[in-house]
């Protein structure tokens, strides 16, 4: 199927500003897809509020756009209540990791069927510059005129701790592993999460002096490595890229299937 | 039949909500009779006295609250004392001589059985109290067929412990009717 | 076939009616004194083949009912006070978005914490208007398990018909309340199917065009209409949309829907009310303690009589006038400061007539409440 077909160009121009890294995640979800040749009918995608969660609206396939941080939660419904489908959340780090945060780690930890994907652009973009749980300190905000204080999640140890059985990293200038990342995260069964480094050039990169949505994505280049690197050995401030955790692990719905078969079974 | 209306006080674990809704369900499910229950929730229900309310009758109820009991069983002291001036001028006030020390005059028909120590002494298991108890209410009360609440219990629980049921309600009985 | 016959408490009552109108996911959490529903469904729901889930927390459980409704499911959740509190933005969700859902709220005593273990009837105005923005809203209630039984079926034939969430305001006392429960037998109450689209693929579906009797067929998620669901207002496709126009239509049509079908949806009991020139009105477990007491002073000759209200969103204000309008006193009865009493005086042609009969501190309200606020009102001291 061609990639225009996975696409409502009914909605389209879509609303994100000019540079910014989301229609690259929007591309390589599409990439990943296209690849594994699913039938649209049977994917869902399900997302909250804030520029990220517009991916859904774009993306022809059953799309359910929800409210802030609750993405999880509508799709755990969705995925228990049919596990069939393929279920794709995509969500910012803000309505991910802090208004979405609980139902994050409890998704994680049931290990249920979920695509989660972190579009992290360490900036609240859709109210127009606040800090995030992921902006990290030092950084400046529209909420941090004085810079941030707040310490920041590593959103790979976050999940991982929380039980995610596959748990990756890529950014919005490495496409092709972006693509390859979501692909295997979406074959996975189980929790699988995908953080993609994202740019913000209008406000995180202009708050933050970081230059073009260019500058932004060559740093995105130069600070980060694959995982195990010999970059990461000689400069341990690199952030790493790959995939962190793929283990097989009691998928929730399967494990509902057998308390029914038991309940069924006459106790 | 007249309408009765019962208050089963006790302590948590005693069983005395249990108590209360299998002689409920008897006369629901085996008598045809209407009945209601309720029971005390939350910290009240957690130490302390607690009291389940159960009305019987042959016609609808719809205040579902017992607000003097016909029919009062106090199981400790300390429900005793709570509850035994709540009880209806002429009631039936049961407890067990175990448990409570009666000190106070009321206008209602005393009778203190040994209901616990001759669980204890025939039966060996304190868990069969409230059936004792239960059984003692029947006997007195006749509100119900001892067989109805044999019903009741083999629907509630499982067979290996029906016989020492079946016993402490005899037990029950038997004390009943020989004060009644 | 005889009868199957019940002796257990309410909240197992709306159990019952669930599996009956054919429920098949429940999400919750638990809260006293609605958790009986579901620890009741853990064990029934996979019995049948249906799912159970405890979520993380009552906004989650909300979130995940109307993600499993879309994939064509019929769906529960149960919660109190302060789990109705947290479920409000979602429940608005599933207004706007037009998502078939039961809600059932055993009222407990609040606000905040409150009296968890102790009757109440304070949130009838936070089913009407606890989610933000117009809109409106369906709120049934019952006072005894036969009709706790038969509102939550009903709830659900409701919530089909018009695609909407609907509340169950049940309370502590019928909640926790074990009486008899008679299972009509299947095809007895009749149960409203989920209306599908017949749109074949590859036609153009449209997911918000109400169809000329109002109604819109729904295609589920995993069929062959792929269409976006949202809680941002939006057209006939479920695309956004902020066109004055279709702000407007969508808006009226949320509360049309509901407000022009007041009538069809109105469910309510009379009592001795032929000659009565003293009507009460009640709902849920205060109705009993109202009933009990109209019977009680029937034989000395008293004309009293009972209105007792099932539907109380939207309000059955014909209804109400109806019985009320030529009574010397209307006397509402129910345990909040006078929510229904309110709305009984804003539509009764004399609002100087109508009375307030309550109680706010956690306990049951008594017939014998209900008789000294009765003596008060016409004069005669308690």
């Amino acid at each position: 199927m061609a990639v225009k077909d996975y696409i409502r160009e009914r909605f389209f121009p879509h609303l994100w500003c000019p540079g910014c890294g989301h229609g690259i995640v929007l591309n390589g979800l599409i990439r990943a897809v296209e690849k594994l040749g699913m039938s649209r009918n049977e994917m869902v995608m399900v997302s909250g509020i804030g520029c990220s969660s517009r991916i859904s609206g774009y993306m022809d396939f059953h799309t359910l756009h929800t409210i802030h941080g609750r993405a999880l939660a509508f799709a755990t419904g969705v995925k228990l209540s049919k596990p069939e489908l393929n279920v794709i959340v995509p969500m910012g780090d803000g309505d991910a990791l802090s208004i979405g945060g609980n139902h994050f780690i409890h998704a994680a930890r049931r290990n249920i069927d979920i695509t989660a994907i972190v579009m992290n652009n360490r900036i609240y973009g859709m109210t127009g510059g606040q800090y995030s749980p992921l902006t990290g300190p030092g950084m400046m905000a529209t909420t941090a005129p004085y810079s941030n204080i707040d310490q920041e999640f590593d959103v790979v140890e976050m999940a991982r701790a929380a039980g995610a059985t596959f748990v990756a990293r890529t950014t919005a200038y490495h496409v092709q592993q972006m693509a390859d990342i979501i692909r295997a995260a979406i074959l996975h069964e189980g929790f699988s999460v995908v953080e993609v480094m994202s740019q913000c050039p209008t406000y995180f990169g202009r708050k933050n002096k970081q230059g073009s949505a260019v500058d932004m994505m060559k740093r995105m280049k130069e600070t980060t490595t694959p995982i195990g690197s010999a970059a990461k050995a000689k400069n341990p401030e690199l952030i790493e890229r790959g995939i962190f955790v793929q283990v097989d692990k009691p998928e929730y719905c399967s494990e509902y299937n057998k308390i029914i078969e038991r309940a069924m079974g006459g106790r | 039949m007249e309408r009765c209306r019962m208050v089963f006080s006790g302590s948590g674990g005693q069983g005395v909500i249990t108590a209360a809704i299998i002689l409920a369900e008897a006369a629901v499910l085996y008598e045809n009779l209407t009945a209601v229950q309720t029971q005390a929730y939350g910290a009240a229900a957690r130490g302390g006295a607690t009291r389940s309310d159960v009305i019987l009758a042959d016609s609808p109820i719809n205040f579902p609250k017992v607000i003097q009991p016909n029919v009062l069983v106090c199981l400790t002291q300390e429900s005793y004392n709570k509850f035994f001036d709540i009880i209806r001028p002429g009631g039936l006030l049961i407890t067990d001589t175990r448990f409570v020390k009666t000190q106070l005059k009321v206008d209602a028909v005393q009778k203190e059985l040994p209901m616990y120590e001759t669980v204890m002494e025939k039966v060996g298991k304190p868990i069969v109290f409230n059936i004792c108890m239960l059984g003692a209410v029947v006997g007195l009360t006749e509100l119900v067929t001892p067989e109805s609440i044999m019903k009741v219990l083999e629907q509630r629980i499982p067979s290996g412990f029906i016989e020492m049921n079946r016993q402490a309600l005899d037990l029950g009985l038997e004390l009943g009717k020989k004060v009644k | 076939m005889t009868k199957q016959i019940k002796f257990i408490q309410g909240n197992e009552a709306c159990v019952e009616g669930a599996l009956y109108a054919g429920l098949d996911f429940f999400a919750g959490y638990p809260i006293t004194p609605s958790t009986e529903i579901a620890e009741h469904l853990s064990k029934l729901l996979p019995q049948k083949g249906g799912k159970f889930i405890q979520m993380e927390d009552e906004i989650a459980s909300m979130c995940a009912i109307i993600g499993a409704s879309l994939t064509g499911h019929k769906v529960l959740t149960a919660t109190s006070g302060p789990g109705f509190s947290l479920k409000q933005e979602s429940l608005g969700y599933a207004v706007m978005a037009e998502i078939p859902c039961v809600i059932v709220n055993v009222q407990r005593g609040g606000p905040s914490t409150g009296v968890p273990t102790h009757v109440s009837q304070g949130d009838v105005m936070q089913a009407r208007w606890g989610t933000h923005g117009d809109h409106s809203i369906v709120a049934l209630t019952a006072s005894n398990h036969q009709d706790v039984f038969a509102m939550t079926v009903e709830a659900f034939n409701i919530a089909e018909t018009f695609r909407t969430p609907v509340i169950l305001l049940f309370d502590e006392v019928v909640g926790h309340m074990r009486e008899r429960l008679e299972i009509p037998e299947p095809g007895e109450i009749p149960l409203v199917k989920r209306l599908r689209t017949a749109v074949k693929g590859g036609v153009d579906y449209h997911p918000y065009l109400p169809r000329e009797d109002g109604r819109l067929p729904m295609s589920d998620f995993g069929d062959v209409h792929r269409y976006n669901v949202t809680g941002l207002v939006h057209d006939m496709w479920g695309f956004p949309s902020d066109n004055p126009k279709i702000v407007h239509g969508l808006l009226r049509h949320l509360v049309d829907k509901i407000e022009n079908n007041a009538s069809q949806m109105a469910r309510y009991k009379t009592f001795y009310l032929e000659d009565a020139d003293t009507v009460l009105v009640s709902f849920g477990s205060a109705a009993r303690s109202a009933l009990h007491i109209v019977e009680s002073l029937r034989p000395r000759g008293e004309k009293i009589g009972l209105l007792e209200l099932q539907t109380i969103w939207p309000f059955p204000a014909d209804i109400v006038s109806q019985y009320c309008n030529n009574a010397k006193y209307t006397v509402v009865v129910e345990m909040n400061m006078g929510q229904v009493c309110q709305m009984v005086k804003t539509t009764v042609r004399h609002p100087e007539r109508v009375f307030l009969a309550n109680r706010i501190d956690g306990v049951f309200i008594t017939p014998t409440d209900i008789k000294n606020i009765l003596r008060l009102i016409k004069g005669k001291g308690v």
